[in-house]
């Protein structure tokens, strides 16, 4: 029995403790405690793992544990990790501990509201450490759906038109995984024998080109659909922008990223011979959404708007970095997803803070804040400077090696996109910059802003824990990155093995 | 004796409740019901024992393992309706008619007991008939209300016209192939075209009898008509039993034709499950709501059925199982709610969480498992079934089902979205349900949760299923 199973057994012990919680406060510790507990965990597995690994286990998964849940079909409860899974647990568990007290302030049915976060956060986990398609995908499901709830009651603006959007687009995507999973699991076993959904196994075997051919659209633009490819992607403004600061933060920061590692893990991983065939098509539509998510938030005036379209830009770069299928690429589009999910938590969390006190999201009713909220404006400024990539945070780390990987392809339609996508760089730096300028900078516009105060301290902890985030993978990138390549050596080389030679 | 043990337990005790209920004062015939529920859970349990399999009266009669395990499914239904019915006898208006009420539900348990034991074609439309005739009765059994007796009416004239059909497609069965019982004419089913003629006969009146489009049209206005545990009774129990029969005929019986079959199952599936859908989204009426949603569901029921495979036979059970849990999670809350304040439709249930989370929180359950979210036991059926038809190789279908599931989920989130996020300046006041109600509910919901979970249940069925195919 392995420890990975705490990552399941914690959110669902902390619901219960929430449900038997009486006060408001009762609630929010049990879930400062609950999530605590569950960072805390991260770490050690984070320390575990390296430790392991510098001991010279060289296992493919590390801590598995195996389970035989449906017998007949041979569906297991499989759990394991290896070095990119460990680094997306590490960004749930900051994420999610942040969130939680992003939502201090919540007054609206507490109760309710921290236990359909919390299932989502277990969904997530959950997701992270299956290594069987059966499991992966019901964790996947559990994940996408408290969202309905949490968009629907404690949102903004058109939410409930929103939370019905989101849920069906999302669940649309589900469906079309599930049909990849089945097919999947009727082609695992090409020579015969017992049929299985375990990832390890089937990426042992060579599934029938044909079968190839059809299944992977389905689970690339299944998984795609929450992962923001466009054009898939247009359940995610209004998502964000509707749903309360700490779903926000959650929902862009960690549940975009089942999106991409659903693709890399499923669809490229167990699929690589149609992958090579396809990563055309898929490159053309994330190239699109990359240069048209930045140029979608140069337009936008409302905060969240700005930042969900930024995320569209961003994320649609971790499925380009995936599609370009070589070593460098995709370390860059793991780090992209644990850079980008911390960043723009913190982005979202800011907004939301910035919001509870001024009462709008329209940048041309602000200005001059940082007069009179130095920590957050400084916060911001912060996420902004890592969002455009400057060197010394995680998001110039994590784009440097997306690109690097992306042109080591030599051929003039690679690099025709891979310049394409770099150009986005420098519109991110437009609208972070505008925003900066107008949000924090200038004469303060209205007076009664005057009176508003700065984070108080369950807001400073949010932040902090998320700055850290970014400021400790900008600064000693070597450890992480080390850590994802340990994970995606096998990977890569399954991949590369199906498909041509490159570079 | 011990063959027939469980219509024979069905049997003794609907006569001791008749023989109670001329001993009973008028004015006092509550007193019936906890005795009556007793005694069903007597049945129910004694089910469960093993006992001697075998067949009766020169093979009319026959029962396996799997069968049993069927009657156990539907009494496990009737049990929860019975217990979910007490609320609803207690009002004044029904008072005096409590026992009818039992007796009549368990004659038609009856019925479909002994047709899906039958091993001839006699046998079985003679317990389809015992089944269908107290259910008119039933369906008018609030014979006050103008809808009820409308319901009673139409479902005793769609059931006679199906049954009509029925025995017109089995006597040309009976004249190509010169036998009723199963075991006979399955050999001498060769599909020439007199027999698929009958066949076709058969499969509409069964089609009526799951109301699978274009067979459907009785099922709202009988639904919204009936009294509600009438309703929930006929949309799982009844249905439950006829999808049952279907099953194992096509198997057995017409597995000759197998390919003709599948492909009609094909069609009908199609149309049922996005029929069943989009009408569904358009109802604002509970019942209704819930009618057109249960028609989708029976197209899901036939998608294992396609699958033809031992594996697919067990999905059909295991998802009959699922569904008779979270259905009757479902019409639970919809009858109590109707009971105590006499709304039915999508509209009242707004702001439904803030007065009754516990009531609220079961119809959110119930409605995931229906429309097959994870972690409740819907999702785990749905799956299953899916595999069943991928396994076969019909992918298109499966498609065509996944999308389906996703439209579904829109009404289902619609009924959600009224009890959980609308606000209402008069939301229906805080509900005290007894313990009956209460016992039916939690039952619900420990089966919606358990039976996905814990995979023996499944692989039971699945074992039992053997053979069959």
């Amino acid at each position: 029995m392995s420890f990975l199973l705490l990552f399941i057994v914690i959110p669902v012990l902390t619901t219960i403790g929430i449900f038997f919680s009486k006060t408001h406060m009762q609630v929010k510790w049990t879930a400062v405690i609950g999530m605590g507990c569950q960072l805390i965990l991260a770490g050690t597995l984070i320390y575990l793992f390296l430790a392991a690994r510098a001991a010279g286990n060289t296992a493919e998964i590390l801590f598995s544990t195996d389970m035989v849940w449906y017998k007949n079909l041979n569906i297991h409860f499989f759990i394991g990790v290896d070095g990119v899974s460990v680094a997306m647990i590490g960004l749930t568990s900051i994420v999610i501990f942040a969130g939680i007290f992003a939502s201090w302030d919540v007054t609206d049915l507490p109760r309710e509201f921290f236990t359909s976060l919390i299932l989502l956060a277990g969904g997530v986990f959950g997701f992270f450490i299956s290594l069987d398609l059966f499991t992966l995908f019901l964790f996947y499901e559990i994940a996408v759906i408290p969202m309905y709830l949490l968009i629907g009651i404690w949102g903004s603006g058109p939410r409930h038109y929103s939370a019905m959007k989101l849920t069906l687009m999302l669940m649309g995507g589900s469906a079309l995984i599930m049909l990849g999973l089945l097919g999947l699991y009727f082609n695992s076993a090409p020579g015969g024998g017992q049929l299985t959904f375990n990832i390890i196994q089937i990426s042992k075997v060579t599934i029938p080109m044909a079968a190839q051919r059809f299944f992977f659209p389905f689970l690339f633009i299944g998984f795609g659909v929450l992962g923001a490819l466009f054009p898939f992607h247009t359940w995610s403004p209004d998502g964000h922008a509707s749903a309360p600061t700490a779903v926000s933060m959650l929902h862009a920061g960690v549940l975009m990223k089942l999106g991409g590692y659903g693709c890399y893990r499923v669809a490229v991983f167990l699929l690589p011979g149609a992958a090579h065939e396809m990563a055309w098509i898929f490159l053309i539509l994330t190239t699109i959404g990359v240069v048209y998510g930045a140029f979608g938030a140069i337009w936008q005036k409302d905060l969240k708007y700005i930042n969900a379209y930024s995320s569209v830009s961003h994320c649609s770069l971790v499925l380009f970095a995936v599609l370009m299928m070589n070593q460098t690429a995709m370390n860059g589009a793991i780090m992209q997803m644990i850079s980008h999910g911390i960043m723009t938590a913190l982005f979202f969390a800011l907004i939301g803070m910035i919001y509870g006190r001024t009462h709008t999201r329209y940048i041309n009713e602000m200005g001059g804040l940082m007069k009179v909220m130095p920590f957050l404006a400084v916060a911001y400024v912060i996420g902004g400077l890592a969002s455009l990539g400057l060197p010394g945070f995680s998001g110039f780390v994590a784009e440097m090696t997306i690109f690097v990987g992306s042109f080591q392809h030599n051929d003039v339609f690679h690099r025709v996109c891979t310049i394409l996508a770099v150009s986005s760089i420098v519109v991110t730096a437009v609208y972070i910059l505008r925003v900066v300028g107008i949000l924090l900078l200038g004469k303060i516009k209205n007076p009664e802003f005057n009176h508003i105060t700065d984070g108080k301290w369950f807001d400073r902890i949010s932040i902090v824990v998320l700055i850290i985030g970014i400021t400790a993978i900008g600064m000693a990138p070597l450890w992480l990155s080390d850590m994802i390549n340990n994970g995606l050596v096998p990977v890569m080389q399954r991949i590369l093995l199906a498909g041509p030679v490159l570079h | 004796m011990l063959i027939m043990r469980h219509e024979l337990l069905l049997i003794a005790i609907t006569v001791i409740l008749l023989l109670v209920e001329i001993f009973l004062p008028a004015g006092k015939k509550e007193r019936i019901i906890t005795p009556a529920i007793l005694l069903m859970l007597a049945v129910l349990i004694l089910g469960f024992i093993p006992g001697p399999t075998g067949s009766l009266f020169g093979g009319m009669y026959q029962t396996t393992n799997l069968i049993l395990m069927l009657k156990n499914i539907l009494n496990i239904g009737a049990f929860i309706v019975m217990v979910q019915s007490v609320d609803w006898l207690r009002k004044p208006e029904n008072n005096e008619k409590i026992s009818e009420y039992y007796i009549l539900l368990l004659s038609t348990l009856v019925g479909m007991q002994y047709m899906i034991s039958s091993g001839d074609f006699l046998m079985f439309y003679l317990g389809l008939e015992l089944a269908t005739i107290p259910l008119a009765a039933l369906a008018a059994f609030e014979r006050f209300k103008e809808k009820s007796a409308e319901a009673g009416v139409k479902f005793i004239f769609s059931s006679a016209l199906s049954s009509g059909i029925l025995l017109y497609g089995l006597s040309m069965i009976y004249g190509t192939t010169g036998t009723l019982y199963f075991a006979e004419v399955g050999p001498a089913f060769t599909g020439t075209p007199l027999q698929v003629l009958g066949f076709i006969f058969f499969f509409a009146g069964m089609a009526f009898k799951i109301s699978l489009v274009p067979f459907h049209l009785w099922t709202a206005d009988v639904y919204e008509g009936a009294p509600i545990n009438i309703t929930s009774y006929l949309s799982v129990v009844s249905k439950g039993a006829a999808a049952f029969i279907l099953t194992i005929l096509l198997f057995t019986v017409f597995s000759k034709i197998a390919l003709m079959w599948s492909n009609v199952l094909y069609i009908v599936i199609v149309l049922t499950i996005t029929m069943g859908n989009l009408f569904a989204i358009r109802q604002q009426n509970l019942k209704r709501f819930l009618a057109f949603s249960s028609i989708a569901q029976a197209g899901f029921i036939l998608l294992g059925i396609i699958g033809q495979s031992q594996y697919g036979m067990a999905t059909v059970i295991y998802f009959v199982l699922v569904y008779i849990f979270s259905n009757l999670g479902a019409f639970g809350v919809v009858s109590i709610v109707s009971n105590r304040t006499g709304f039915e439709s999508i509209k009242d249930y707004d702001g439904f969480y803030r007065t009754n989370p516990r009531l609220a929180m079961v119809m959110m359950l119930s409605l995931f498992s229906l429309a097959g979210i994870p972690p409740v036991a819907g999702f785990f059926g749905k799956f299953f079934l899916f595999a069943a038809a991928a396994n076969h190789g019909l992918y298109i279908l499966v498609l065509i089902a996944i999308i389906n599931t996703i439209i579904s989920l829109y009404y289902y989130l619609l009924v959600i979205k009224a009890m959980f996020l609308n606000r209402s300046d008069r939301p229906i006041q805080r509900i005290k349900s007894d313990f009956y109600t209460n016992l039916g509910l939690i039952l619900c919901l420990v089966g919606i949760f358990a039976i996905g979970i814990v995979s023996a249940i499944f692989e039971t069925i699945n074992g039992l299923s053997f053979g069959l195919y």
